[in-house]
Order: C-alpha cells, then structure tokens, then sequence
C-alpha cells in the first residue's frame, strides 16, 4: 500500500537551519547535512531544504549546502527557496536534488512550471504554496502570499493549485501561514480544499505539533504528506515514535525504516 | 566499471553517488564507445517516455551489443520501461523490445504520478532482489507503468498490480527508484554490482 509521508523540513538561513515562528523571529537549529543524516536515520521519507532567505536577498541558493546534504543522502531530497529559472533549478538538481519547489517565480510567470517539467520531469517540480486565511465582506477565503510570505498576490490557494497542476507540477507544498511554527495542528480546511481540487499530491505544511495533527491532516484533510520542521529537529516529537503512533492510528506508514 | 547512460532524463548524479557509496566505480557518459567497453549497464531516467529518442542510434546500438554479449543491464523508471516494446506516453517509438508489453497509464480512480513508498510483493527467485525482505518499502515516482509479465520478480499495487521488477538472465528492471529507496535500494544496487557471469 502507497503510505502516507512524513517529510523533514530544513529550514537554511546563510548555511544554518533556522526555525520561525510565523515565517519570522529566526534562531538556530544546526547544520544541514548532519540534520537532514539523522532525520533520514530515523525514519523521515523525505528531506526538504528550504532557503528561506533566497528570494528576499536575492542570494543564489546555498549549492554547496546542497551537494553537501545530497552526498550522504539516500531518500528523495528537494530544494527549494530562490529559484527564478530553469537555470537556477539545474544549478540545484546538478548538485544533488531530485526535486525542486518553486513559489514566487511561479507566481509572476507560471509558465516556468512548464519549462522545469518539461526538462526534469513533473516530478521534479513542485509548487509551493504559502495560504493565509483572509476575512472580507464575502466571508473567508484562502489567499496566497508570494515572497516567503511577505507580499499579497489577490490569488486563492485552490485556484492557483489547480493552474500549477496544468502547468505541469507534480506536486503541490501547502503551507498555512497561519499555523507555522504554532504546533496548533495543520490547517485542515485548507488542506482538503486543494486536495479536493487537484489530482497530484499534496503536502500538508504548518502546525505540525503532535501526533494527532498528523492522524487529523491525513484523515480529515486528506493530505499525501505531511511536513515537519521544528518539531523533528529540537526532537519535540521524535519521527520514530510519531509513525508508531501513526501506525497505531491505522495510517500507512512507512516502518521499520 | 559501470556505465550510467546519459541521454539527458533526470538526476543520474544520484545514481553514481549511491555506487560510490558502496565503493564501485561508475562513470555518467553519453559515449557509445564507453558503453561497449563496461562490465554493467545502468539506464537511469525520470520523465517523458519521449525522452528515450535520445537513445536511438549509436547509444543503442552499443546497449543492444552489450545485451548480446550478457552484460548485466539495469533499467531503472523510464529505462525500465524502455525494455518494454512500447508505452502510451509515446505510442509512435519504440522501446528495446526486451519484455513484453506497453506501459499504461493509471487509471483515473487514483492519483498520478504515483508518488513515494509502496511495497513490493516478491514473486520467484530474483538475484537483484536478494536480501531484500518481503513487503519492503521502496520509494516510487511515476505516471505510467509496466504489466506485469512472465519475468516480473517483484509486483505493486497501485490502482491495481503492475510490474515494480523485471528480471531475464542479465536483464533487470526496476519501476522504483533504488537510488532513493534507503536500505532496500543500497541492497539491491550492492546485488547489481556483485552480479557474476551467468552459468
């Protein structure tokens, strides 16, 4: 049976992970690659190495980071963060990642969904997605901010989900602004939207705190996987004992690893 | 040595970093000449079935001379399914033919690509698969697949039974990525590498 995944994110910051709360009020967490070693060793089904700062600075992506995490690496590993071309994401797969995320630039010109899958495959593409819930006149929407989450784009979430998806990505990372870095749980509302609305998976992102956030974005969200950061790295919730507890639940993990 | 034949599908970097792990040389080369002087054959690729066009000529020639002189050759995603006569993806080119059947697509009731860890149900002796537990998970990404056939070694169910593994004499074939598949996979490449002669 296809398990449902749990994914280690790596949140770089000048070469360290670091971890927010709300996408700001960074500290550190340690170095990557022995970061991305242990989680792999323990069980994660994946690797993310997000450069949180790319876009905003507009530094290139950290390459020696990520030859340096890929090299001990034998899980699928993705990176993402700053990526505006399709030559900066052959910069990142030559150096070792098998997939890469692609969020602001997507957003101006959706057409390099199609140029990355179209060398790479869809499955090396996958859009990212920051969604924030926005109250108006007409209730509530989910809307999607660009820029490591700094700048509105008058985009909804589903919409733009489903444009990506005929863009050709293979993929979708959601994350809920609202609840990162709260260990509130994930925003199941938001999550079961999108996937309702697409045919490729889709990664629940934002909230992670304990095992039942998972049970609940799995079940009631319906999530392909769901992405942790802190939580895995400060060993709040240690990724062995929480796919036991998943296993338990009844949700297909994959373990022993 | 190993060569991983390069014809522009994906990540073959990954590929040579897990031989150098387990401490076999490989080299990522494009040339034919290279191809018919190695003593394993390793197809990589991610993507469009169209991608294989990039094969035809010398770079298939040299594989196909080499299939006759029972090099071991390992197919892997996409170069697996290349030794299949055909797939969907691309119905006007032709695969290499070494197993039978088209490569389909899913069936619209599940997700595709499929994405991430399934299992494989082992089926027969397999030299490749030797070691690998019953039920391992190994890590999938993929938009068509393989039927299952005669020399299919290890099956998974994904919107019904497809073929994960093919193996014939020095032919073998994975739907999966071994390279990306933890332990199982490093086993099953560790296999290859220690392949000997037939017979």
């Amino acid at each position: 049976m296809l398990t449902k995944r749990i994914i280690a994110c790596l949140d770089v910051d000048a070469g360290r992970v670091v971890k927010g709360v709300q996408f700001s009020s960074l500290r550190d967490a340690g170095d990557p690659a022995e970061l991305a070693l242990t989680h792999g060793l323990a069980g994660a089904d994946e690797i993310v190495l997000l450069d949180i700062s790319a876009t905003y600075e507009h530094r290139s992506i950290l390459l020696d980071v990520v030859r340096r995490t890929a090299r001990q690496l034998f899980i699928p590993f993705t990176v993402g963060g700053g990526i505006r071309s399709l030559d900066d994401a052959a910069a990142v797969f030559d150096a070792g990642a098998d997939k890469v995320t692609v969020n602001s630039a997507a957003l101006a010109d959706p057409a390099l969904i199609t140029r990355i899958a179209h060398h790479y495959g869809s499955q090396a593409v996958i859009v990212a997605i920051d969604a924030l819930r926005v109250t108006n006149g007409n209730g509530m929407f989910f809307g999607v901010k660009a820029t490591g989450g700094r700048h509105s784009t008058g985009r909804k979430a589903v919409e733009w989900a489903t444009d990506a998806e005929k863009h050709g990505a293979g993929e979708i990372m959601l994350t809920s602004i609202d609840r990162d870095g709260t260990r509130s749980g994930f925003d199941c509302e938001l999550t079961s939207a999108v996937v309702n609305a697409v045919n490729i998976p889709v990664i629940a992102s934002g909230g992670a705190g304990v095992a039942e956030h998972f049970v609940e974005v799995f079940r009631a969200g319906r999530a392909d996987a769901a992405l942790a950061a802190s939580i895995f790295h400060l060993g709040v919730t240690p990724i062995g004992a929480l796919k036991q507890d998943l296993l338990a639940a009844g949700i297909p993990m994959r373990w022993p690893c | 040595m190993i060569a991983i034949v390069d014809y522009q599908a994906g990540n073959l970097a990954s590929v040579r970093k897990a031989f150098d792990h387990l401490g076999h040389e490989s080299a990522v080369t494009a040339d034919a000449e290279a191809i018919s002087r190695a003593d394993k054959i390793v197809l990589p690729g991610v993507g469009n079935f169209e991608a294989t066009t990039a094969l035809a000529g010398p770079l298939q020639e040299a594989v196909e001379e080499a299939i006759e002189r029972e090099i071991p050759l390992l197919g892997i995603c996409l170069g697996m399914q290349w030794m299949f006569e055909s797939s969907q993806e691309a119905p006007q080119l032709r695969g290499l033919g070494l197993f039978a059947g088209e490569c389909e697509k899913f069936p619209a009731q599940v997700k595709s690509p499929h994405v991430g860890w399934n299992q494989l149900q082992l089926r027969g002796v397999s030299r490749l698969l030797r070691g690998l537990p019953e039920a391992c998970f190994v890590y999938f990404t993929h938009s068509y697949r393989a039927p299952l056939v005669e020399e299919t070694v290890a099956s998974c169910v994904y919107g019904g039974l497809f073929s994960a593994a093919v193996e014939h004499g020095q032919l073998f074939g994975v739907q999966f990525h071994p390279e990306k598949s933890g332990t199982a996979g490093l086993q099953l490449l560790r296999n290859f590498c220690e392949l000997r002669k037939l017979g």
